[in-house]
């Protein structure tokens, strides 16, 4: 098993340096470099850097060097410092700004795949168990509205229902009242009132595809003869499904968190964008509209290997899960 | 018929195992049948696909006459009727005369909000008509003309059929010009990522050994990048100064970069099944180059699964441009697409105001994406004709 992790942590690492090149070449696309922008800010300011200062950034990123060893600089400053750059909006390292945030995303990121492993799950071996039935065809439709309705367009109808059914607004995860309140039971509740709506809308379309394929993947399993045989041994119907069937099934479920994990992310950027919640998302946008590009690359890169970290985890359980994987 | 009800019934009851065949079947046709016309039929039974493949086609007729079909142009503003709301269309006056109107609007003030509100108002009408003159307008910047399929009588006199934003553009008018944007783009993007799917999922399906491991590494870290973020941060480097034209055919790259990475896995796949089938290697013994056998041998094989993957492709590029106009760092005014639309309904403000510039951009989208899901998959399962 040990060995089965490591191999998996070798092979993450090829993947990790083609994202961190594209990332950087996101930093790079804008014309300009990125002191450029700064002294222009600055100058508009007011308050016009000093040449010294220039000349200090210029070579602790080597901005006057070519892109493969600002890429080499850069790289090694996030390895060796944990420094990612500096961020001229918020004229604080990038490390400064980032965490934070990257920590909300990743427990909005989590909460949302936990919805979609607890909606999916019962819902799938429902529809695989009594297909055809008319509550299947009701979360087949609903699946497909879930899989062709995309991520702001939910939020934001949402947002219109909550507004218009409950007389409340739901941007942000606290009400006015709490958010610079200390944690209690009140702020725990408020927050949950807050979430609904965004793990909702980010887990929608990865709930119907996962219901889509335990359903296939189900649909398969009960049709063998082993079933035929726990059933002819007078198993109780409830083991004869959840006992085999289901645990194989399960194998694709564990498996797609290789490409769900990617849509969430996705998914909370943009919903994030819409309801304003403060996670990575805003502050993306608003890092790339500023042109920000330390800040922004940033973002994109952790995002990436948030995904990528989420892949590994699922690749440990499904070699848990199967032990055919494991030793292969 | 070709064959009398007993052969038919003879041959539906005892008939060959490997042809499926089934009562009503008419066994000789289907038989000598080519694979494209085996396709074909198989189509023709997936109702739902058919359908949606005549909404896609209506679509794609509606972006095509756009100037023609829209009440007026996307542009026109007027101010004194920001927010009106949609007028629904009735066909007799109040004396019981013919006559297609809407409803006219008196304006109110709401003293409590400072804002104006607008009430139906039974007494005036505005009379419409087809193929009405209205504003001018040069079809495909060719012909000019300014007939409308629908419109008011007196082009001085407003039509909102499903009610104004918030300079008092016509959002009927600005759908159908949006329509021609999104679905385009839809298209062309796939286009883009057909020509680099194709040809990199095939080298790596055919050489195999370290070419597919490097393509298969590409592939792998493009599609585990979260999509929005890169979309977001690719779009947002195009200069502000670019010309509309310039920003649509740069988004329509930006998203078919990563949507080539899904095909080319088919392809792969489906090159990995084909590579050792005897007529590759017939072909090979013939002394047909590599390029040859890729292109004309196996690749035209995969046609009806290309086309299908194609077809599912598509939905996530219209969601791709959508999401990235409605955040500002895609196509922006004036040029319409439903995600420009939608940036108008950015917040709750608006939209408790005006529920209509949500609900009918959403619903374009939605629906465009549902008929080509739904085509497509049609499309997947009717790709193999010779599956029973």
């Amino acid at each position: 098993m040990l060995n089965y992790i490591l191999k998996r942590l070798v092979y993450m690492i090829p993947t990790l340096i083609g994202m961190s090149i594209i990332s950087f070449a996101i930093i790079q696309l804008p014309p300009g470099d990125y002191l450029t922008s700064l002294m222009s800010t600055l100058a508009d300011g007011g308050a016009p850097i000093d040449p010294a200062t220039v000349e200090r950034l210029r070579a602790q990123y080597g901005l006057d060097q070519p892109v493969w060893v600002q890429y080499g600089k850069w790289m090694t400053g996030i390895l060796t410092r944990g420094d990612f750059g500096f961020s001229f909006e918020w004229n604080q390292p990038v490390s400064e700004v980032i965490w934070s945030r990257m920590g909300s995303t990743l427990a909005i990121s989590f909460a949302a795949l936990v919805f979609v492993w607890a909606v999916s799950l019962p819902i799938g071996i429902y529809s695989a168990v009594r297909r055809n039935s008319v509550g299947d065809h009701v979360f087949t439709f609903f699946g497909f509205i879930g899989l062709a309705v995309p991520n702001f367009i939910l939020a934001l109808t949402l947002m219109y229902v909550s507004f218009r059914v409950f007389g409340q607004s739901v941007g942000g995860l606290f009400s006015p009242e709490y958010v610079d309140a200390p944690w209690s039971w009140g702020k725990l509740w408020d927050l949950v009132l807050h979430l609904w709506i965004p793990i909702i809308v980010i887990g929608m379309s990865g709930t119907a595809a996962m219901i889509r394929i335990l359903r296939a993947n189900l649909t398969d399993e009960l049709s063998k003869p082993y079933v035929t045989t726990a059933r002819a041994k007078g198993l109780p119907e409830y083991k004869v499904i959840v006992k085999y069937p289901v645990r194989i099934a399960l194998n694709p479920f564990v498996s797609a968190i290789g490409w769900v994990l990617p849509e969430l992310v996705s998914g909370v950027t943009i919903t994030a964008i819409v309801l304003n919640l403060p996670t990575a998302g805003p502050l993306l946008l608003r890092a790339l509209v500023a042109q920000d590009m330390y800040l922004a690359g940033s973002f994109i890169l952790l995002l990436s290997v948030l995904t990528l970290v989420g892949m590994l985890i699922s690749d440990i359980l499904l070699a848990l899960l199967d032990p055919r994987i494991r030793y292969n | 018929m070709t064959t009398s009800p007993s052969l038919d019934a003879k041959l539906a009851e005892e008939g060959p195992a490997i042809s499926g065949l089934k009562p009503g079947m008419d066994p000789i046709s289907d038989a000598a049948a080519g694979q494209w016309t085996l396709i074909w039929r198989k189509f023709l039974k997936q109702k739902v696909a058919l359908f949606c493949g005549a909404v896609i086609l209506v679509l794609y007729l509606i972006g095509a006459f756009a100037e023609f079909l829209a009440p007026g142009l996307p542009d026109t503003s007027r101010a004194q009727y920001t927010y009106a709301p949609p007028q629904s269309i009735g066909f007799f006056t109040s004396d019981g005369q013919f006559q297609p109107h809407v409803k006219g609007y008196t304006i109110a003030i709401d003293q409590a909000a400072l804002r104006r509100t607008f009430v139906v108002d039974d007494n005036v009408i505005v009379p419409i008509g087809f193929f009405v003159e209205g504003p001018a307008y040069k079809f495909w910047g060719l012909f000019e003309s300014n007939r409308h399929l629908v419109g008011p009588l007196d082009p001085n006199q407003t039509m909102y059929l499903l009610g104004a934003d918030r300079l008092g553009r016509d959002l009927l008018s600005r759908l159908i010009y949006g329509t021609r944007i999104s679905m385009s783009i839809g298209l062309i993007g796939v286009c883009l990522s057909l020509v680099l799917g194709v040809v990199l999922g095939s080298i790596s399906g055919y050489f195999g050994g370290w070419v597919d491991t490097v393509i298969q590494r590409i592939i792998e870290v493009v599609s585990a990048m979260p999509t929005i973020p890169l979309w977001l941060g690719l779009a947002a480097a195009i200069p502000l100064t670019w010309s509309p034209i310039n920003v649509y055919f740069v988004i329509t790259i930006i998203v078919s970069l990563l949507g080539w990475t899904g095909l080319a896995r088919e392809v792969r796949g489906r090159f990995f099944a084909l590579r050792n089938e005897d007529f590759v290697t017939a072909a090979k013994l013939d002394g047909s180059g590599e390029r040859r056998v890729i292109f004309r041998h196996i690749l035209p094989s995969l046609t009806s699964h290309i086309l299908a993957v194609v077809t599912l492709a598509v939905p996530s590029m219209i969601i791709a441009e959508t999401s990235l106009s409605f955040l500002g760092v895609g196509l922006k005014a004036p040029v319409v697409s439903w995600g420009v639309l939608l940036q108008d309904a950015q917040n709750i403000r608006s939209i408790s105001t005006a529920p209509w510039l949500l609900i009918w951009p959403s619903l374009a989208v939605v629906i465009a994406v549902l008929s080509f899901n739904f085509f497509g998959d049609g499309l997947r399962d009717a790709a193999d004709p010779y599956e029973s």
